[in-house]
């Protein structure tokens, strides 16, 4: 087991490695930012001390090198638009994203397991077929067209929710809505295959066999070994669900890091979106290694192979 | 292939799929030439008239934006950017992932560790907001968005193309035709890419529906194709200014949106039924 974590830790110290490499050139396939923090009468000779001052004259690789050195110190830059560290700017806006992701996590758990159970449980009834077309749906919405779609309801027609901000419960129901959408739908359509496919298995047949009552069967045995697949796709899309919450974000004018995220690449404020997007592939790298880790707690066979 | 229709026509709700994406696809194709009102032409006197069901003072099926163009006109119009984008960019990630695929699922020592390692960056990255940053970098054009959705999005191709070929290596004819002295080459494109071709279909078909969603989402945050295209996302993001008195401006075309992926999610489902059902688990 330490071996496995060790050799996991590794892995992902250069999997973040590679996307720090992928962000620092990507963004920076443009050129620099000069011309957008100079006012536009500056003279060359402004425009090359300015780059000069800031490091852009310099070959893109010692620019990383330099980048990467001060990174591991915890230095991410600063931000060229609020004049603070830009790690510090995305840190501050954590918490208000985190809440937003835990309504939303905690929706789509609630609404998409007992749906998928159902689903699975009685397989080609109404409740299946229903649960079929529920994620398909829920697939099928652009994220911030339901977002808008719900403000023209709740916000504009019947004035019960406000529009955007944060502050009460209140501006944290229809952005946990709009970003619980796509995970339900997606949550209820793999657990339910699973499912399907574990209560088609031998010892299922044997617990039968043997008696077992169909309620302890579906939520003990196929709901425990149904997790496993289901929880792999969904660390394998977390990423795609990070990306659900900027523009859920966005919409609703909702201040955490998305928000920040695409205020930056408005400004074209570099060192912030650097941060944004290593600080956001941290978070990926480490939920795919909780995922990793929990098979263990979810199958005692898996415990000792690794 | 007519016994393959008739079998996918015995889902009537993937029939109804299909009939979805192929009106999508009809506007694509000939769109400007079926619309009633030119695209982009302004009328001010006829802005923000309600769809033709609201009040009978209009003569604009969907109603007009707030610049007083017809949206019934730019709906139609607009899913050739839909369509070309989801078509184009899936092509151009099945093209790079598959290829992937192949390498690391057949040689599964240097290059298949390297190329795997690639595919855990770019699932570590949050693609959207990466998308937007050289989006916003390079500059909206149909063209960019085309490669950087195409270029962020190969990763389930190469998964799914490594596992099977993990598989494939182990069979007679695989081992066979490497005893022979047949190429690698000739191995990996006559022998296992036609293997793994129902599956390369199948998340071909999900990912289109998938790429349109990312399409209008980009375009809504003004970083798609340039403002003068008519997009369905761009339409949403100007109507959600008039969202309190003008309903269906940013209403009818996440209506469209919602029709054509519900369309291409169908028919990517039935395909999988029908062709490779194995591939329940992998898809997200």
């Amino acid at each position: 087991m330490a071996n496995f974590l060790v050799s996991r830790l590794l892995y992902a110290a250069v999997v973040l490695l590679g996307v720090s490499i992928a962000v620092f050139f990507l963004i920076r396939i443009g050129g620099d930012p000069s011309a957008l923090f100079l006012p536009p009468e500056a003279s060359i000779e402004d425009i090359q001390r300015f780059r000069h001052l800031m490091g852009f004259d310099r070959p893109l690789i010692v620019q990383y090198w330099d980048f990467l050195s001060r990174a591991l110190g915890g230095d991410f830059g600063m931000s060229l638009r609020y004049e603070q560290p830009a790690m510090q700017l995305v840190l501050e806006r954590v918490p208000a994203t985190l809440q937003l992701g835990g309504a939303a996590f905690v929706l789509s758990i609630v609404l998409a397991v007992p749906l998928a159970i159902l689903a699975a449980a009685n397989r080609g009834s109404a409740i299946d077929r229903a649960s079929l077309l529920i994620s398909l749906i829920g697939q099928s919405f652009p994220a911030f067209w339901l977002a808008i779609m719900l403000i023209l309801l709740f916000s504009e027609t019947w004035h019960v929710l406000p529009p955007s901000g944060r502050g009460g419960w209140q501006n944290l129901v229809m952005p946990a809505i709009v970003l619980a959408t796509y995970s339900t739908a997606i949550i209820t359509r793999l657990l339910r295959s699973s499912m399907i496919e574990v209560l088609q298995s031998d010892y299922v047949r044997t617990a039968r066999g043997k008696g077992v009552r169909e309620s302890r069967i579906v939520l003990s045995h196929a709901l425990r070994n149904a997790a496993i697949p289901t929880l792999t796709v969904i660390g394998l899309q977390v990423g795609a669900l990070l990306g659900g919450a900027v523009i859920t974000e966005e919409v609703f004018a909702y201040p955490g890091i998305g928000r920040l995220a695409i205020q930056a690449i408005a400004n074209r404020d570099f060192t912030v979106v650097q941060a944004f997007v290593l600080f956001m592939a941290a978070v990926i790298v480490v939920i795919n290694l909780l995922v990793d880790l929990s098979y263990g707690l979810l199958d005692p066979r898996l415990r000792k192979g690794k | 292939m007519s016994d393959f229709l008739k079998r996918y026509m015995a889902s009537h709700l993937a029939t109804i799929g299909l009939a979805f994406l192929l009106i999508a696809l009809f506007a694509a194709l000939f769109g400007p030439w079926l619309v009633p009102y030119d695209p982009s032409a302004q009328d001010i006197l006829q802005r923000l008239k309600p769809p033709l069901w609201q009040g009978s003072e209009g003569i604009h099926l969907f109603g007009t934006d707030a610049l007083g163009r017809d949206i019934f006109s730019r709906i139609v119009v607009g899913a050739r950017v839909s369509i070309l984008v989801g078509v184009s960019s899936v092509i151009i990630s099945g093209l790079v992932g598959v290829t992937f695929g192949l390498i690391a699922g057949y040689e599964d020592k240097y290059a298949g560790r390297v190329l795997m390692m690639l595919t855990d960056i770019q699932l570590a990255i949050p693609f959207l907001v990466l998308a937007l940053a050289v989006a916003a970098v390079v500059g909206p054009s149909l063209w960019n968005i085309i490669a950087i959705l195409g270029l962020t999005n190969w990763v389930q191709y190469t998964r799914v193309v490594r596992a099977e070929c993990l598989v494939l290596r182990e069979r007679e004819f695989i081992q066979a035709a490497h005893m022979m002295g047949i190429s690698s080459t000739h191995i990996l494109t006559r022998h296992l890419l036609p293997n793994v071709m129902s599956s390369v279909i199948v998340i071909s078909s999900l990912l289109v529906a998938k790429m349109i969603l990312f399409e209008s989402s980009l375009s809504f945050l003004g970083l798609g194709v340039p403002p003068e295209t008519p997009t369905w996302g761009t339409m949403i993001s100007e109507g959600r200014n008039y969202i309190g008195n003008a309903w269906w401006v940013a209403t009818i075309p996440g209506v469209a949106i919602f029709f054509t992926v519900v369309g291409t999610n169908l028919v990517g489902d039935r395909l999988r039924d029908l062709l490779d059902p194995r591939l329940r688990q992998i898809e997200g």
